[in-house]
């Protein structure tokens, strides 16, 4: 490159960090142009691509600010604010403490039913709400995803990051009611991030799929809030997984919540049973719901911003 | 400065047609896979095979060009030409349907002005926000910050969220934060189209200061005086196809002559057929500069005449040719008609020729219509001939100094202006909002 890449324009008063500015640049050019191969080429994509979770990793930084993003936005102009994140599940533990605890009977592996129910709510507030918004999120963001270039990926993934907030808030809350109901953690405390990740891979794995699927087919959106719905039924909340008979408990171990929940409680509450096969087929089906769901992803991505 | 920055080979990009607007529900993709697998199997028993052809069509077909580095390339063309289609494929929002292109740089590409922002966040936020957006690090951001905001012009405001603003403040908030975007190459598409004239100045100053450093611009616009001024080479794209590339003047040019359906010049050799009547008749008509090139454009500068021939077909008839100019708007420009007295006298039969002289410095940049009118001494029209001459009047980039936003005005005088200073020290004035 010619040294004539430092003039001044006479429209922009000169500084001395636009000085600097251009001769960053120009050493730059200098940089890829030696280099003489392309930064990057576009092709049509054919059949089965690379995860190319390389990529992802270089737009961390977008990661963290869409995830910010949605942080800061979540309880602007609201009165109640942050407690939103303690009120949906605190109320709901309440409502079922009440019919099914009081009046329902419903076992709960010795544990007051409160705690038992508002341990398993946690963990299933954080997917369920991850999974609606990484379904929706790449219909919510269509204006980036129509105008900028970046790893379509990061989309999704912010959704998930950020229903980190609520949970971390009202696990606030259960703190405050283990000691209310005097229970001491034992030292499978330190398994409750391996839980949560499990949850989060698991909204991520089902929210790719909806996500993906909803840049084509708008139905998603309206299946996403009767999906969580039954999800809940299907999954150890209101009553202890103790309760389906034996025979059935690996099919129903195909509910990867069913890993989190009872992974939850084991590790905070430490009185049911601690992680067996049902938790590794949990992780499998998660892990394997994940693979799919991300090269799926990776399929639609190329023609996301043609048909979004 | 031969480094080459993008190379585009055949590249093609297919639509389907009502794919973008239209989003099939599940049922209708369910039932259409339905009817093409009994389709498929129809043709499979029949022994016919290859695809149906589908609706499609090709924003793009085999484009191929090279942009070398610290080149300014123009993309121009109409609505539909392919210009955002293509720009899209360079910032890889989407994919070609065929070919390749190949980047030699960090791509930033500015195909919105605020992409991204977000109404509830305050403008340090959004700064931040959009600048990761735009694919910047966040410590490149904090190195610009002062930079951005005292190129927005919004200091008191960096604290309140962005609905606020007026819409001045949030384009002028979200060009700087665009403008400060350093990519070795940048593409643009038709921002110069927001605000107001002192910042789009500004926002061109910036323009062409990323230029002179040596980067790559990509630079899509309807606005010909912008593209000429700030571009050293231009393409033009019709149809999804390459028309013409090359210095930009000569090809902004050749864009406005042919593609606006013109009438400069025309002739009736039968004057049986000739437009007109019993008593007049039209012969020719042209427009052209007064230097006589026909190859000179017209441009907002250049004076030219307007000229027609028409029999007089009554002896002695007080006849007069008035022209009247309407521009793209249906505006009458003006109506004028001859000037040396004596105005009326009695025109023996035969074949006249008019010749108007309009000056340089008067016609706005558009299309305009030339509507003649054949009337008498009493005041009744004898004939009224409709858009006998169409011609394009070109903005010019000179005289802008540096600005190049849309020029308002049915007209555009050059006028005579002073200035001087009166006083030198000023009251204090209180601001207010």
């Amino acid at each position: 490159m010619p040294s004539e890449t430092v003039v001044q324009s006479q429209l922009v008063e000169p500084r001395v960090i636009h000085q600097e500015r251009q001769e960053e640049a120009a050493k730059i050019l200098h940089a890829s142009a030696a280099l003489r191969t392309p930064l990057f080429v576009v092709t049509p994509s054919r059949g089965w691509i690379s995860l190319q979770l390389g990529n992802l990793w270089k737009y961390r930084e977008l990661l963290y600010f869409l995830v910010w993003r949605d942080v800061k936005v979540r309880y602007k102009q609201t009165v109640l604010g942050v407690l939103w994140a303690v009120l949906q599940p605190f109320m709901t533990m309440v409502v079922f403490s009440i019919f099914f605890g009081r009046l329902g009977q419903m076992p709960s592996d010795g544990l007051p039913y409160p705690i038992f129910t508002y341990t398993a709510l946690l963990p299933w507030q954080l997917f369920a709400g991850s999974l609606a918004a990484s379904g929706n999120s790449l219909v919510v963001n269509r204006e980036l995803v129509t105008k900028v270039y970046f790893p379509r990926l990061v989309i999704p993934l912010s959704a998930v990051f950020v229903g980190l907030v609520d949970f971390s808030v009202s696990f606030v809350i259960l703190l405050g009611l283990m000691m209310y109901y005097g229970i001491t953690p034992t030292v499978a405390v330190v398994c409750v991030p391996l839980f949560v990740l499990l949850a989060l891979a698991a909204a991520l794995a089902v929210g790719v799929w909806l996500a993906a699927l909803n840049v084509q087919y708008r139905d998603v959106q309206y299946t996403i809030p009767f999906l969580t719905q039954f999800w809940l039924f299907l999954t150890p909340i209101a009553y202890p997984s103790s309760l389906v008979p034996e025979q059935w408990r690996m099919l129903y171990s195909v509910n990867p919540m069913v890993g989190v929940v009872d992974g939850f409680r084991w590790a905070l509450l430490g009185q049911t049973t601690p992680p067996d096969t049902s938790t590794v087929v949990s992780l499998l089906v998660t892990s394997i719901l994940l693979l799919g769901g991300l090269v799926y992803f990776q399929r639609m991505e190329r023609s996301v911003a043609d048909v979004v | 400065m031969s480094e080459l920055a993008i190379r585009v080979e055949n590249v093609s990009k297919r639509y389907r047609i009502g794919v973008r607007n239209t989003h099939p529900t599940l049922r209708e993709a369910l039932v259409n896979s339905a009817k093409r697998s009994v389709q498929g199997i129809q043709r499979l028993m029949h022994g016919r095979n290859g695809h149906q052809p589908e609706n499609t069509f090709w924003a793009l077909k085999n484009v191929s060009f090279e942009v070398k580095q610290g080149e300014v390339l123009g993309i121009i063309g109409r609505n539909g030409a392919g210009k955002s289609t293509l720009l899209k494929l360079l910032s890889r929002i989407t994919e070609p349907t065929e070919g390749r292109i190949e980047g030699y740089g960090r791509v930033g590409s500015l195909l919105e002005v605020g992409t991204g922002f977000h109404p509830e966040l305050t403008g340090r936020e959004n700064i931040y926000l959009n600048g990761a957006i735009l694919g910047m690090k966040k410590a490149e951001i904090d190195r610009k910050f002062d930079e951005i905001v005292a190129f927005a012009e919004i200091e008191q405001f960096l604290d309140t969220p962005v609905k606020r603003y007026s819409s001045g403040m949030y384009i002028r908030l979200a060009f700087a934060v665009a403008a400060h975007l350093e990519p070795e190459i940048l593409i643009v598409d038709e921002v110069l189209a927001v605000g107001d004239a002192a910042f789009q100045k500004k926002c061109l100053g910036k323009m062409d200061a990323v230029a002179r450093s040596g980067r790559t611009v990509l630079f899509v616009s309807h606005n010909m005086a912008a593209v000429e001024g700030l571009c050293s080479r231009a393409m033009w794209l019709h149809n999804g196809r390459i028309e013409a590339e090359g210095a930009a003047g000569k090809i902004v040019s050749q864009y406005l002559q042919r593609s606006f359906v013109t009438t400069t010049s025309c002739s009736w050799a039968d004057i049986a057929t000739a437009p007109g009547n019993e008593k007049f008749r039209l012969h020719s008509a042209a427009v052209r500069p007064v230097s006589g090139l026909a190859t000179e454009p017209l441009t907002v500068r250049t004076p030219f005449t307007i000229e027609f021939s028409y029999w007089n077909l009554t002896p002695g008839a007080y006849l007069n040719v008035n022209i009247q100019l309407y521009n793209e708007q249906g505006i009458l420009i003006f109506e004028a008609g001859p000037i040396h007295p004596p105005i009326w006298r009695p025109l023996p039969k035969g074949l006249y020729r008019d010749i108007c002289y309009v000056p340089g410095n008067l016609l706005n940049d558009g299309v305009y219509r030339v509507v003649l009118k054949a009337v008498n001494n009493r005041g009744t029209l004898v004939y009224t001939a409709e858009d006998v001459l169409i011609f394009a009047v070109q903005d010019t980039s000179d005289l802008r100094e540096g600005w190049y936003g849309e020029w308002g005005g049915a007209v555009r005088p050059v006028l005579e202006w002073d200035r001087e200073m009166l006083q030198t020290d000023t009251p204090s004035v209180n601001e207010s909002d």
